[in-house]
Order: structure tokens, then sequence, then C-alpha cells
């Protein structure tokens, strides 16, 4: 017990740590020795193009299936080994919808609640606070088959946020939704890394959602081209802007390959 | 942020793990109930064949008697067990479907996400969708009794619950299994006619083994190699308070090998999922 304890507060500083992760499915090659961290409350983006690795990345993480090698740890929990304490500290808004249309906001998120073991009580006074946090304390009961894309996916965060995880992965959130919507599903985002300090990795093809102070992944061809404050990466590459670096790093990667 | 460190701690024990399948049995239940042409097709389906199938045969189809019937039989009383098993393939292979169709939209991948063993989730949504089929077989068996189909004694209603209970876990078991295979929703379809249809059709379902066996020695033995044939006869006999000792081991060792083959197609670590990425 004491060791474990030991061994969990050595690697506690990060929220998410990928330690040369590398999968493959059959001939092809998704994800080639990546690694990075996410420190608590630290805003990090993932930025790619579809088809970068970002979705097998997520599902290593998820622990969806395990990566042929390399470990996925989140507060110190390797997924693969201790998943079920690793996964109750994290939070998980994946970019397909994964909410049941033809029940309530209320329904999906106590079956949600039920998932990690929180009793309907429990379930019931953590929803009240999650769903102002997201702007819709008025809307639980309604079908979610009648709410906006921008809604649908605040209510995911809400649920994401129920068990009180402290590292939140979201995959592509913006998907679709318009730029008010993205503005607001954003902003909520961020205030929750500043306000409560939760790690946040944020997957996105969209250099416009990048801030100058925010940690930046580049993953191209499932390989990480570059990892730091998104200034930092601007000026190492000698551009203008985050996009400008993003096109010309993915760009000379590109002519790499062949 | 004490509390949030203490909530992600806190181990998931049996009292959780309890919470998690009757929170996965009350979505499924949530579920059933705001499909209601689902309901209604389950319903319809068996009544068809009870109503007009079975009544059409019935001067054509005489069944001697044979255990558990200590008497001439009507035909419709002989299917009347195929009809609750087929109720049950059908329930099953829809759960698998409805598991395609979960993994393509992602709430699949929300229920894996607990931290419960996946093993614990597999079996929940089996369960779940067990309950569900119960609940179709009563309704059925509440018609068929106004068709004056009905047990020796009431207690038939009780004794066959048991019965429902491990032929539904076999089949919804089936299901699972195939629902790791089937890549996508289009080949369901395939599953109907190269599932279902075989099963029900080479089974005791329809006809006793021992008239098969006049007919077709070799399809007699398709038959009893068939282990919807045994979840036929185990409802049979419970409906007639009596244990039939092959068909239990039988659904009982069966259900055990499928579901041992859907967790370990769904195991992170080697199963299909990781090979073709979800």
């Amino acid at each position: 017990m004491n060791a474990a304890v030991d061994a969990t507060a050595k690697t506690a500083v990060n929220a998410l740590s990928v330690e040369a992760v590398s999968h493959a499915y059959g001939a092809r090659i998704a994800l080639d020795s990546v690694s990075f961290d996410v420190a608590p409350g630290s805003f990090t983006v993932l930025l790619g193009l579809n088809g970068a690795g970002k979705s097998t990345l997520f599902s290593v993480i998820t622990h969806l299936y395990v990566s042929r090698s390399g470990v996925v740890r989140i507060f110190g929990r390797d997924v693969a080994r201790e998943s079920g304490a690793a996964l109750a500290a994290l939070g998980v808004v994946f970019q397909q919808r994964t909410l049941d249309p033809d029940l309530s906001v209320a329904q999906n998120l106590a079956y949600h609640g039920a998932l990690h073991g929180l009793g309907r009580r429990e379930t019931r006074a953590r929803q009240a606070f999650q769903l102002a946090r997201v702007g819709l304390a008025d809307r639980a009961h309604d079908k979610v088959r009648f709410l906006s894309g921008g809604q649908m996916r605040r209510v995911e965060i809400a649920r994401a946020l129920l068990h009180k995880p402290r590292m939140l992965v979201l995959d592509e959130p913006t998907a679709g939704l318009d730029i008010k919507a993205r503005a607001g599903i954003l902003e909520v985002v961020r205030g929750l890394v500043a306000d409560e300090g939760i790690g946040v990795l944020w997957a996105t093809h969209l250099v416009d959602e990048i801030r100058d102070d925010d940690h930046v992944i580049v993953l191209h061809k499932g390989r990480v081209l570059a990892d730091g404050s998104s200034r930092s990466i601007v000026g190492a590459a000698g551009a203008r802007s985050i996009g400008e670096a993003f096109t010309s790093l993915s760009g000379g990667a590109e002519g790499g390959e062949g | 942020m004490s509390e949030a460190l203490l909530a992600s701690e806190r181990p998931f024990g049996w009292t959780q793990r309890l919470i998690c399948l009757y929170g996965i049995v009350w979505r499924e239940g949530l579920r059933f109930l705001h499909q209601r042409e689902r309901f209604i097709s389950a319903l319809v389906r068996p009544m068809v064949w009870l109503f007009i199938f079975a009544a059409g045969f019935r001067q054509t189809l005489g069944v001697s008697i044979m255990p558990p019937y200590d008497t001439y039989v009507l035909y419709e009383v002989y299917i009347t067990p195929g009809l609750i098993a087929m109720i049950q393939l059908f329930n099953g292979m829809q759960s698998s479907l409805s598991m395609v169709y979960d993994r393509e939209m992602g709430s699949m991948r929300m229920l894996l996400v607990s931290p419960a063993p996946r093993w614990f989730l597999l079996t929940s949504k089996l369960i779940a969708g067990v309950a569900v089929s119960i609940l179709q077989v009563y309704g059925f068996l509440v018609v068929a009794y106004f068709w004056e189909i009905e047990p020796p004694t009431w207690w038939g209603y009780l004794t066959v619950l048991p019965a429902l209970a491990l032929s539904g876990l076999m089949l919804g078991a089936l299901g699972m299994l195939l629902s790791s295979v089937i890549k996508q929703l289009e080949n369901f379809a395939g599953v109907m006619n190269f599932v279902i249809f075989p099963m029900f059709f080479a089974s005791s379902a329809l006809y006793p083994l021992w008239r098969v066996q006049e007919g077709s020695p070799w399809l007699a033995t398709v038959c009893r190699l068939n282990p919807f044939t045994y979840s036929v006869e185990l409802v049979r006999f419970a409906f007639y308070q009596q244990v039939d000792w092959l068909s239990l081991a039988v659904v009982a060792g069966c259900t055990a090998a499928f579901l041992g083959g859907a967790v370990i197609a769904y195991d992170p670590a080697r199963g299909m999922l990781m090979r073709r990425g979800g």
C-alpha cells in the first residue's frame, strides 16, 4: 500500500502522461512513439489534421484498447494496468454524439453517474451544479433531441465532469458547431482550467482555438512534431502565427516521408 | 481539490458495481419503453406464427404423446416454447445490433470508460437485454393464455422463469459475440439470414426431433448440434414444471463459451477493437 502511494506521489506531477506510445493496425502505423505530458491546470491543445492519429490516441487514453507499446498514465495510474483507478480520474467528451436523444438530459446524466458508481441522490445533487456551470440549469428535464448541437456538447461536458475527474480529454469538441457555440464551449472549458485546476487535453485541427500561452502538441502522421507553448512553437518555426507554423511543420514532414 | 481527490481514489467496490448494473438495466428498460414499435413487433412476430402458421398446420401435423406432454397436444401448444425461444433469439440479436449501433454512435465507448471491469460491463449489458426479453415473453404468454395455451398449473409461469433467464443469457451472449465480429450495420441483414433463420428452422421449435429423424436423418443431426434446440427444450420442460437436464447442461455450457468469447473479443489488449480501431 505504502509503495503504491509512493509510486503515485513520484509521478503525480502530471495529470496525463503519454510515454512512447506506438500503435499499428496491421502494417499501417497509426502512432509512432508518441510522448507528451499534460500538467494539472493546463490547457493543452493536441493539434493535428484528420488522420494524424488523434483518434487512435484517444482510444488508447480512454482504454478502448491498449497500444502495442508504451504507457499512458492518468495522475500516475497506468491506464492498461490500473484502468479502474485511471478511468475514475478521467472525464471524456467524444467526437461523436454519445447522448441518448430519446432520454432527458437528467436521465442521460443519471446513466453516466451509475456507470461511475454514483448513487441516485448523489448524482441528482451534482447534476444541478454541473448543468448550471454549463448554462443549462433549466433544461434538465428536456429530451436531448430538442437541444441544439452546442447545447448537446455542453451537456456532454457536464456529464464528463459528474464524477469529478481531474483530467478532461475532448476529441474535436467543436466539430460541426457554429462560431458562437464554439466560443461558448471553449469559454466553459477554459473556465474549468482556470477555476478548478483541471488538466485539459483538447484535440482539434482549428488553429484559431489556440491562445499564445497554451501548451500545444503538434501531431502529424502519428508523430509528435512540436511540443511546447504556442508562442515558442511559432518562434522556433520562424512563423508569424501558429497556423503558419503548423503548415510549415506538417509540410516539412510531408517531404521527409515522401 | 481534496474532495475531488477522494472521489477518484475511492475504489470501485461491489456497491458501485451494483449501482452500475442497475443503471445499465434501467437505461435499457427506458430505451425499450421509448421504442414502442420494437415491443409491438416482438409480440406480433410470434403471434403471426401462432395464429396463422400453427392454425393452418393444426390438421396436418398432430403431435403424439412425448415428454413433457402426457397427452396429445395441439400443434399450437407444441410450438409455443419454440416461439418463446424465437422472441429471445430476436431480442439477443437485436441487442447485438444495438451494440454495433452503439459502437458506431459512440455510446458503447461511453459505457467502456466506466471504471468497472470490462467483463462486468459486458455482463451487465447482457443481463439488461435478458430482462427486456423476459418482459416480451410474458407479454406473449398473456396473449397465448387467451388462445388457451397455458401450463398444466399456474406454477408453470413461475418455473419457466429460470429457463427464460438462462436461455436469454445464451442467446444474448451469442449476439454479443457476433457484435464483436460484425464491423458495420450493413452486415446485420446477413446475420438475420445466416444466424436467426437457420437456428430457428433447424431446431425442435417447429417439429419434434423424432419426426425430423423420419424425414431426414441428416437434418435431425444438425438440429441436435444446434444450441437453440436446447433453449427450446429447456423452456418446453420448464413450462411443464420439469427439468430437461441435457438441455440445461448444453445451454449453461454454451452461455459460458459465448460470453467468454465476447469478453475476449472486447478485451482492450487482445480483442478485435485493437486490431482494427473500434
